[in-house]
């Protein structure tokens, strides 16, 4: 694997970014930088904005704007280009939904509840973003999500409907759709956390053998500790959408410093 | 009552039948269009699509569909000299309005009861607003639709009865007619046996859209026939695995 922190430049920051839901404030004036290829574990009691802070690079949710980004901050920067904002006139205004869908397409997302089209079998759940958003060929598409599929391990099940396939084989069909977009991001949201413990490893093999086999940068949100420590480079622990301890797996997870991670590892691992 | 007298005047049913079923077909297929406009307007997040569109249902659906009969068949070519050459297109636009405002409510039913996470993922992939809606929330909404439009099909082919309020004739209009000669002895067999008719109608209706059920449902990988109701992912590791 490359060294993440070979080029100087961050692929993701986030430069005091606030986002509230009415009154609830989630993330208070976080910051912090991804390096490119960097594998980032976020880890943390729920409710304290981990999903959020990934939501928000899927601009799924929005920032919670300051009404001077030049001087406060509150911007989520990708490549560094804005993210959630745009520049117009020189200064940083909110995104609009064409600045977004130029942004997305760098980040692909893989969700807890899997959220493959009914609708499409399985294939065509693979292809049809390629064909529609990306303008690949029909057969390009189709030569790229075969080849995801193997890698996934569902070759033989190109044909069928998502209803037809366990929860397992859905979510590796789902990592295949988010990689057929050639992401420069990835981000699992809990990808294991709806699934059968038995379905569990399978899952979790892919997405290792994603890790070893490609440079993509990942943002990982997991209860998996082991997951965890094998594949990230780096664990930040957060607590009310702030970053309580920041480090390597094996300085978090072995020899963690500060109170609250020692008391929320221990709680998961005593599960 | 005489049995013979109503076998021989079947021949004149013939033409009101099909008129009556032509009423069902266009007001049916203007309903269709109207409903798919008015959901997708009454489901807009913009407050200035989703308001006229409100407005425009809550009046259709909170005013008498006899009056609007009327007011299409004989008010409108007064108020706004504007005369259809047949009052049946009347009765069809009238009709057509009408079932159209009640099924915009089903189409937005289920437009609102596709998944969030449907929305997301195909953010996540990045298809633009019109993609989402075609490739992802219409096919999925569809199968959900089409018990509640198959009741308001079948509605529609009794209300079509009501054309004959302003002089077409069709089934209903046909038995008065008839069953209404020699002081109306023969009323009850004529009315009778367009009741049957009237049934075999609705029957047909609900076995094509049972098919059509059935052929959508399938369009999600869902045997119609084992499965009832919304399929999870849950249902589907334990039943089809």
């Amino acid at each position: 694997m490359q060294n993440p922190t070979s080029d100087s430049r961050p692929l993701i920051r986030f430069d005091r970014v606030n986002k509230s839901f009415g009154d609830l404030t989630v993330l208070d004036r976080l910051s912090f930088d991804v390096a490119p290829g960097e594998r980032v574990t976020l880890i943390g009691p729920s409710g304290s904005g981990k999903t959020t802070i990934l939501r928000l690079l899927m601009t799924l949710e929005h920032v919670t704007p300051a009404k001077d980004p030049a001087a406060e901050g509150g911007v989520i920067w990708v490549e560094g280009e804005p993210l959630s904002h745009m520049e117009k006139g020189g200064k940083l205004v909110v995104a609009n939904e064409r600045h977004l869908r130029q942004v997305r397409k760098k980040i692909g997302m893989v969700f807890q509840s899997f959220n493959l089209f009914p609708n499409m079998r399985v294939l065509r759940n693979v292809t049809e973003a390629q064909v529609h958003t990306l303008g690949r060929s029909k057969d390009e598409a189709e030569a790229k999500a075969r080849e995801l599929l193997d890698l996934v391990g569902l070759s033989a099940k190109v044909d069928n409907y998502p209803s037809q396939l366990s929860g397992g084989q859905q979510q590796r069909v789902a990592i295949a759709r988010a990689l057929a977009m050639d992401p420069d991001i990835l981000l699992l949201d809990e990808v294991t956390s709806a699934l059968d413990p038995e379905l569990v490893a399978d899952v979790l093999g892919v997405l290792r053998d994603v890790a070893d086999t490609t440079s993509i940068t990942m943002l990982i949100v997991t209860h998996e500790m082991g997951f965890a420590r094998d594949v990230s480079n780096r664990v930040m622990m957060f607590d009310r959408g702030q970053i309580v301890e920041e480090g390597a797996p094996d300085e978090i997870f072995s020899d963690p410093r500060e109170a609250r991670t020692q008391d929320f590892l221990r709680a998961v691992l005593a599960e | 009552m005489d049995v013979q007298e109503v076998i021989d005047s079947l021949p004149r049913y013939v033409q009101p039948l099909l008129v009556t079923v032509e009423v069902t077909l266009a007001s049916a297929a203007l309903a269709l269009v109207v409903a798919f406009a008015l959901g997708l307007m009454t489901s807009s997040k913009h407050l200035a699509v989703r308001t006229p569109a409100r407005v425009f249902v809550e009046f259709i659906r909170g005013s008498s569909v006899v009056v609007q009969l009327f007011w299409f068949a004989f008010a409108m070519p007064v108020v706004l000299g504007i005369q259809f050459d047949y009052a049946i297109v009347a009765g069809i636009i009238a009709l057509g309005l009408n079932y159209g405002a009640y099924c915009s409510e089903v189409v937005r039913g289920a437009i609102a009861a596709v998944p969030k996470g449907q929305l997301e993922a195909s953010l996540a992939v990045n298809f633009t607003p019109f993609q989402r809606l075609r490739l992802v929330v219409l096919p999925q909404a569809w199968p959900e639709m089409i018990p509640s439009l198959c009741a308001f099909a079948i509605m529609l082919l009794k209300a079509s009865a009501l054309v004959s309020l302003i002089s077409v004739t069709d089934l209903t209009a046909m038995a008065g007619l008839i069953g209404g000669r020699d002081g109306g002895v023969n009323q009850l067999p004529h009315y009778a046996l367009i009741l049957v008719v009237y049934f075999i109608l609705a029957w047909l209706i609900w076995t094509g859209m049972r098919a059509l059920e059935r052929k959508a449902k399938r369009g999600l990988g869902v045997d119609a026939k084992q499965v009832k109701g919304r399929l999870t992912p849950a249902v589907a590791e334990k039943g089809l695995t």
